[in-house]
């Protein structure tokens, strides 16, 4: 269960507290982030809304461990990572982390198969097993036909399920998506939409999700918002 | 694990123009490495093939070279009377006296003038020098003004066709054979006989500048030159064939490397700044993918490896393709001054493995320096900004 507040939930996967963000420009200072508290369960699936410049994306960077928070601290599954060194957060996120972009991301010049085998690659699992393991992952997303395909020989919506695959073949603790519908028709949103729902109800994922789409946010379990650099809980 | 290698593999190949202006730019470095290589490799191994372990050469105390050498007739008799010397089915001593002009002749190809060295010898000398056979007429016989020419000779120096009677030293010779001695740089020289030719030149007869001893066998040397330096009468040295010709090579062969090297240092620096261009746009191209890899995991170090690698395959086949255009200077015949013996002296490029191998180990060096600043600019990059970068 979501909550905001900063009183302690017990069962939280992700524990986020007091956590501020500055950045500096020049010799001003912007306070992006200020004294966030979030508790996240196994299971949830969280949708971040707010304005632009509003600090969801700067959020999901600190979950991620791709950013470093200014204060305050961030835990998952008992690891304290704002903690952690560049390269232990490396093998940290390559453990716990699955990313969805707003552009896919997909590295061009490899093949679907190839793309989705990268997280594995970081494992210490066989040829084989990871073969398996991909084909497993390409299968979720609906994509065993396109295997050999590249990333320009795909539709976005495709090159999205690519990366959602990708994101899940390494059985990583918690997705992240950032407006992972933000460069899709309004179909193919829908079917990532309803793909991510599948991964909470059928595989029993965590998801994080960034989005400015109300469609989007409202297949969420909870939506929260950012206003003043702190989350408020939205009213459903 | 490692960033795939078919990542790099793919990459380079989706960006060939960029990856060709570093791989032309290495490959003309490498090119040229070769080819000066190549250069004072020919020129070393035409004089130390010049040589033979079984031979001594012997020179006046304290001459470096054959031209500041004097041997008199008395000291060469007593040469061939020295331990260790060999001596052929008559039993006569297996030495050869000989005696090195230096004279001006007109090249084949420019017609202008070319010192070339002529050297004075006995019939014994084609049994002393192993590797001299004749290739076409016949040994000049001795008394008679006739030369034989050596193969390099005969193709540079006008004239010098069996049958021509070219003038110097104010009297004609007749050319009557060719002769060859694997390569060697006695290829380039004239033989005759050697009280001719010092009284051609008004040099006194009896008079030698060297001699070559051949010896019982090469481990006969040491034997030779304790009773050579040991005998009061004479005040002569003595070193292997081989040792002498490797260092009459040494001054010319060091100097084309020198110069050689230089030029490539040179050329490679450009190489490397081409690597450079080529690796900081492919960074700068691909800085989102880095970050997806980065975020997906991959260290700073594996980012590091990938670039620097990917820099590496087109520092390869930069090299390969300079190994490739170097190939064909090899055995180009060339000739040039020896300082040594103020001759002309002509020689063939020589690509050896180990140059080719030079050549390849040189074009990575400047895969890594071009490869490694833009590698840690890779592995450098703000994962959370570049991930944006369209």
């Amino acid at each position: 269960m979501v909550k905001v507040d900063g009183t302690n939930n017990k069962d939280a996967l992700i524990r986020v507290r007091d956590l501020d963000k500055k950045y500096h420009r020049g010799s001003e200072v912007i306070d992006v982030l200020q004294g966030l508290n979030l508790d996240v369960s196994v299971g949830d699936f969280v949708a971040f809304m707010g304005p632009s410049g509003s600090g969801k994306t700067t959020l999901l960077n600190l979950l991620g461990g791709l950013d470093v928070p200014s204060d305050g601290t961030i835990t998952v599954a008992g690891e304290q990572i704002n903690r952690m060194s560049g390269r232990v957060l490396s093998a940290w996120r390559a453990r716990h982390v699955g990313f969805v972009f707003q552009m896919y991301n997909l590295i061009p010049v490899l093949t679907a198969f190839q793309n989705v085998e990268l997280p594995l690659l970081l494992t210490k699992l066989s040829k084989s097993d990871r073969r398996r393991h991909v084909e497993t992952a390409l299968s979720i997303v609906g994509l065993s036909d396109r295997m050999q395909h590249y990333p320009r020989q795909l539709s976005g919506g495709q090159e999205q399920r690519v990366a959602i695959a990708r994101a899940i073949v390494a059985d990583p603790t918690f997705l992240l998506c950032d407006e992972p519908t933000g460069d899709l028709d309004r179909k193919s949103a829908d079917e990532i939409m309803d793909l991510l729902v599948r991964l909470i109800g059928e595989h029993r994922k965590t998801i994080l999700m960034v989005t400015h789409d109300p469609r989007a946010a409202e297949r969420a379990q909870s939506v929260l918002h950012l206003e003043k650099g702190a989350l408020v809980e939205a009213h459903r | 694990m490692a960033i795939p290698l078919t990542y790099n593999l793919r990459s380079v190949s989706n960006r060939w123009v960029s990856s060709i202006v570093a791989v032309v730019g290495i490959a003309g470095a490498v090119g040229v490495f070769i080819a000066m290589m190549s250069l004072a490799n020919g020129f070393r191994a035409a004089l130390v093939t010049a040589g033979s372990d079984r031979n001594a050469t012997v020179l006046r105390g304290g001459a470096t070279a054959e031209l500041e050498s004097a041997i008199a007739l008395e000291q060469a008799r007593l040469v061939g009377d020295t331990a260790g010397v060999a001596r052929n089915g008559e039993g006569q001593p297996m030495i050869s006296p000989e005696i090195v002009v230096v004279t001006a002749l007109p090249k084949k190809d420019t017609g202008t003038d070319a010192n070339v060295q002529m050297r004075g010898v006995t019939e014994m000398a084609p049994k002393v020098h192993d590797r001299f056979r004749i290739v076409a007429g016949r040994y000049f016989k001795p008394g008679i003004a006739e030369l034989v020419v050596g193969r390099n000779a005969n193709h540079t120096v006008r004239g010098m066709e069996i049958g021509a009677r070219p003038r110097f030293g104010g009297q004609d010779w007749e050319v009557v054979g060719i002769f060859e001695s694997g390569g060697s740089a006695f290829d380039s020289e004239i033989w005759l006989d050697g009280n001719l030719l010092a009284e051609a030149f008004q040099r006194p007869i009896g008079l030698y500048q060297s001699i070559t001893a051949r010896l019982e066998s090469p481990s006969s040397f040491q034997v030779f030159k304790d009773a050579l330096t040991s005998n009061p009468a004479l005040t002569l040295q003595t070193e292997p064939e081989t040792v002498y010709y490797a260092r009459q090579s040494e001054a010319l062969s060091t100097m084309i490397q020198t110069l050689g090297s230089m030029v490539a240092v040179v050329m490679g620096i450009g190489a490397i700044f081409g690597a450079l261009n080529t690796m900081y746009s492919a960074v700068s191209a691909r800085s989102r993918e880095i970050a997806t890899l980065r975020a997906l995991g991959f260290g700073q170090g594996s980012v590091v490896v990938s670039f620097v690698v990917e820099s590496l395959l087109i520092s390869l086949v930069g090299g390969l393709l300079g190994c490739l255009a170097a190939l064909p200077v090899n055995g180009m015949a060339v000739s040039t001054l020896n300082f040594q013996t103020f001759s002309h002296m002509a020689f063939a490029f020589q690509v050896s493995g180990p140059i080719l191998l030079f050549g390849i180990g040189f074009a990575l060096l400047m895969g890594l320096f071009g490869g490694i600043f833009p590698a840690l600019r890779a592995a450098r990059l703000p994962i959370a900004t570049a991930l944006r970068e369209l």
